[in-house]
């Protein structure tokens, strides 16, 4: 993976820099010490590792604003960081780069049940935020899973999505509103309370922007009054394709399950091997969950096993308390962790659309078989995101080979008419990738965005975009200093 | 001009001199007036590629919505933002485009529950102010590969870019639905009343009062929709949350439909003399905001959260409501008026700062419906 080289003039300006950021800061909030600025040199994109010349951590929006100042004053790259969860790189540091972190932001602001809003400081978990309105049992509904470390200023800059998202939809869906900062320092309120934009949809066009355009340090959160109830039914399929066209078939019905959740073999096996969650062996689950009453629980469930019988499945089995609930869940929410213990992986995160569910699965398989790699699938098969994981040895050099295998599968997923990143965004990871989907002028279009928020491109440059589709403005912001 | 394809709509704004006005239907005569050659998508028209099984359509930007809206009733399917139509309001014709509704971000009651026009957009294609074809999003569910151009489009109103392709997520039409009608409650009454149902697990997709209903007394309309078991159960529930008041329910289909077409098109205000204001707030700021406006009549729907006011001729909506969280539009106005009041809310000088520069951006030589938004 390449990254630009880092900028010696800066490096050069590193104690005034720091310095600087001391000035309008907290003592033990600026971070420049080689010994701890390591503690930030990669996020969950574990490959890659780069220790950046500073890492910050202000309090408020007012800091926040000081040290984007006095970066842009003094020419400095600015990565922002969440939780530094990113499975893509996105928090990934150069070594002329200020890290800023927002984790000391972690303060509610407001709750508003009546409105149905919550407003937070965004270095907030997303679990917690959930967690600061469930007495009054209201939830916010996206959910990575990561969502117990995850930030929600990651959660914007990546529009994060999570297994429930086909019902409530994806962070974009759920983000009224946002206070950024800019570069410069310039402090801007985009969206709030209300349910639309007054001019152009700017909030929209921030979230998933990958911190390229502002710093968000509050977010104005949709919260929703948790359903009455909710059950998992587990369905076992002797293929891909059948298990594939049932969930198209439950789809078209008219019900819309909260999540339906698909495995393969290699991943079922290894999720039992490691939760024995007591999945029965074939070749794909599905894990359809219902929300409402009981009664509106059995209506919608006796409509979609009605579905699955007529897709020959080798066993239905419908949760009939918590427990049982919790153990159709336990292997799919441990899938990840089952497939760190046996080896490195690589998690994609491609989506298709859902009717090319059988045809991508056979082809991954395919590919596999040709690297001599293992693909383990599990993802949500309700909105067509794959999550391919790449099985393979760190320690035995295959870690190229994996990447290649990625590479094809998500240009594969492009061909059948989807795209590369579903949730987890393009970082580093999918960058050089991103030619693949879009043409020079598609990604012109987007650059020009970044040029408007950013005309130095200052914050987080070498993400997103093919770097030598960036180059020219990248050394252009460079000579202008 | 009306081009026949997005190739030769490319080359028309790449050779442009002038100025032009980019109009779909032509029913949503929103803005500032706009002085320029009038270009017509109509010719860009037909369904690309519908997967019911996938909830997907791909739909040229001309394409009349009733077509787009057929198409999906086939399946059992509709767009779940359910837009307005803007004619009776604005006394226009033509038939709307599903690329007009895109444009103007148009969302109607069910925005509130489903989400807005924005939300169900998964991909554009659309011709830049130089000419340029410029492909966003895709056809799936979930994107977030790269920018999402598809928000800054929808609701951009033409200025930045003239669509020639959309991709939109559709869903399937519930079984059944009901409305609960309470009769007589005062604004801020409705607006406590709506907020409670809305913050219930009964997932309310209508939350509206009229300050003036059809018989001209207040009414309050809750929607729910669902299978025909769910539906009759939260009917129930509903009604024993609001035990204090005398509810009507509503079962017939028909009426249901025509009830709430009556609010998402702002029926009342059809044939009434004035300017009409689109307010959006925070739902409970409501009834304080509406008590500075002094309005003849007054639509809430969104559970308040937007509010359509009918005013005298010429009034600035915006100078009586003074400061607050959301904005105020113009949607009606006489010449006069249009010309002397912005139509769209004036932006912070900062936000200013970042819409011009993509304008400047996408549209270097303002071409494309300038001066519309203001």
């Amino acid at each position: 993976m390449q990254m630009p080289d880092p900028n010696p003039d800066v490096i050069a300006r590193k104690a005034r820099i720091v310095a600087r950021l001391q000035k309008v800061l907290a003592s033990d909030a600026v971070i420049h010490d080689p010994a701890e600025t390591r503690a930030y040199e990669c996020d969950a994109l574990t490959a890659y590792r780069c220790p950046p010349l500073a890492a910050v951590l202000p309090s408020s929006t007012q800091e926040v604003s000081e040290v984007l100042k006095i970066c842009h004053q003094e020419g400095v790259p600015v990565v922002p960081r969440g939780a530094g969860t990113s499975l893509a790189g996105g928090a990934l540091p150069t070594a002329d780069c200020v890290i800023l972190g927002v984790a000391r932001m972690t303060e509610v602001l407001e709750t508003d049940y009546a409105n149905r809003f919550i407003r937070v400081q965004t270095g907030r978990t997303n679990l917690s935020v959930t967690g600061a309105v469930e007495e009054e049992d209201f939830f916010y509904a996206p959910d990575p899973s990561s969502q117990l470390a995850c930030a929600i200023a990651g959660n914007i800059a990546m529009n994060s999505g999570g297994a429930h998202c086909l019902k409530y939809g994806v962070t974009t869906n759920n983000l009224m509103g946002v206070t950024m900062v800019l570069m410069d320092g310039t402090v801007v309120e985009l969206g709030g309370a209300h349910l639309d934009a007054g001019g152009y949809d700017l909030l929209g066009l921030v979230c998933g922007s990958e911190g390229q355009l502002g710093v968000v340090t509050e977010a104005t959160l949709r919260i929703l009054r948790k359903p009455e109830g909710a059950r998992p039914v587990l369905m076992a399929f002797d293929s891909n394709e059948v298990a594939g066209a049932c969930v198209s078939d439950i789809i078209k019905a008219g019900v819309l399950p909260v999540a339906i959740e698909f495995m393969d073999r290699p991943c079922i096996e290894a999720c039992e091997a490691f939760a024995k969650a007591g999945y029965p062996m074939c070749e794909a689950l599905l894990i359809v969950e219902v929300e409402g009453s009981e009664d509106e629980i059995a209506e919608q469930l006796g409509l979609i096993l009605q579905i699955a019988r007529r897709h020959n499945p080798l066993e239905l089995r419908e949760a009939q308390d918590a427990d049982e609930a919790g153990r159709i869940w336990l292997g799919r929410k441990s899938a990840f962790g089952a497939m760190g213990q046996i080896n490195d992986y690589i998690c994609l995160d491609g989506t298709i659309p859902v009717s090319e569910l059988p045809y991508v699965l056979r082809r991954i398989a395919e590919m596999a078989e040709g690297y001599g790699l293992q693909v383990a699938n599990v993802f949500h098969a309700g909105d067509g995101n794959m999550h391919p994981l790449i099985l393979f040895d760190a320690n035995g050099g295959e870690l190229e080979k994996a990447e290649a295998l990625g590479a094809d599968i998500l240009r594969l997923c492009v061909e059948v008419g989807g795209c590369l990143t579903g949730e987890h965004g393009v970082g580093i990871e999918k960058r050089d990738l991103m030619s693949d989907q879009y043409g020079a002028a598609d990604l012109e279009a987007q650059m020009a965005v970044k040029d408007v928020f950013d005309p130095d491109w200052l914050l987080n440059p070498a993400k997103v975009f093919p770097l030598d589709a960036s180059e020219r403005r990248r050394s252009l912001a460079l000579a202008a200093e | 001009m009306r081009p026949q394809s997005e190739a030769e709509l490319a080359g028309i704004i790449a050779g442009a001199t002038g100025p032009f006005h980019v109009r779909g239907g032509g029913t949503r005569a929103i803005g500032r007036p706009v002085a320029g050659e009038v270009l017509e998508t109509g010719g860009l028209s037909g369904i690309t590629l519908y997967e019911p099984g996938a909830l997907t359509l791909v739909v040229q930007a001309g394409t009349p919505l009733a077509e787009v809206e057929a198409a999906l009733a086939a399946e059992g399917q509709r767009l779940a933002f359910e837009p307005m139509d803007f004619r009776g309001l604005l006394g226009t014709s033509g038939a709307p485009t599903i690329g007009g509704v895109v444009a103007a971000n148009v969302s109607g009651p069910r925005r509130v529950q489903a989400g807005a026009c924005r939300d169900f957009c998964l991909g554009v294609r659309f011709v830049d102010g130089t000419g340029q074809v410029i492909r966003n999003g895709g056809r799936v569910m979930k994107n977030v590969t790269g920018y999402d151009l598809v928000k800054l489009v929808a609701g951009s109103w033409g200025t930045l870019g003239v669509l020639t392709e959309v991709s939109l997520k559709v869903l399937p039409v519930p079984e059944a639905a009901a409305c609960l009608m309470i009769d007589g409650l005062s604004d801020a009454a409705a607006v406590g009343v709506m907020a409670q149902a809305l913050g219930s697990p009964f997932e309310i997709t209508g939350a509206a009062h009229a300050s003036s209903g059809v018989d001209g007394h207040p009414v309050t309309m809750l929607r729910i929709e669902g299978f025909a078991g769910s539906v009759d159960y939260r009917a129930g529930r509903l009604q024993e949350m609001f035990a204090d008041h005398p509810v009507r329910v509503e079962r017939d289909p028909d009426r249901i439909r025509a009830g709430w077409a009556w609010v998402r098109d702002v029926e009342r205000m059809h044939d009434a003399a004035g300017d009409v204001w689109r307010i959006s707030c925070k739902p409970s700021d409501a009834p304080a905001l509406t008590a500075r406006l002094e309005a003849g009549t007054l639509l809430y729907d969104w559970g308040g959260g937007l509010v359509w006011a009918l005013m005298p001729e010429g009034t600035d909506a915006r100078a009586r409501l003074g400061a607050f969280d959301g904005h105020a539009t113009l949607v009606r106005g006489s010449e006069a008026s249009r010309a002397a009041l912005p139509v769209f809310q004036p932006e912070p000088a900062a936000l200013a700062t970042l819409s011009a520069g993509l304008r400047a951006r996408f549209d270097p030589r303002g071409l494309l419906n300038p001066g519309l938004m203001g």
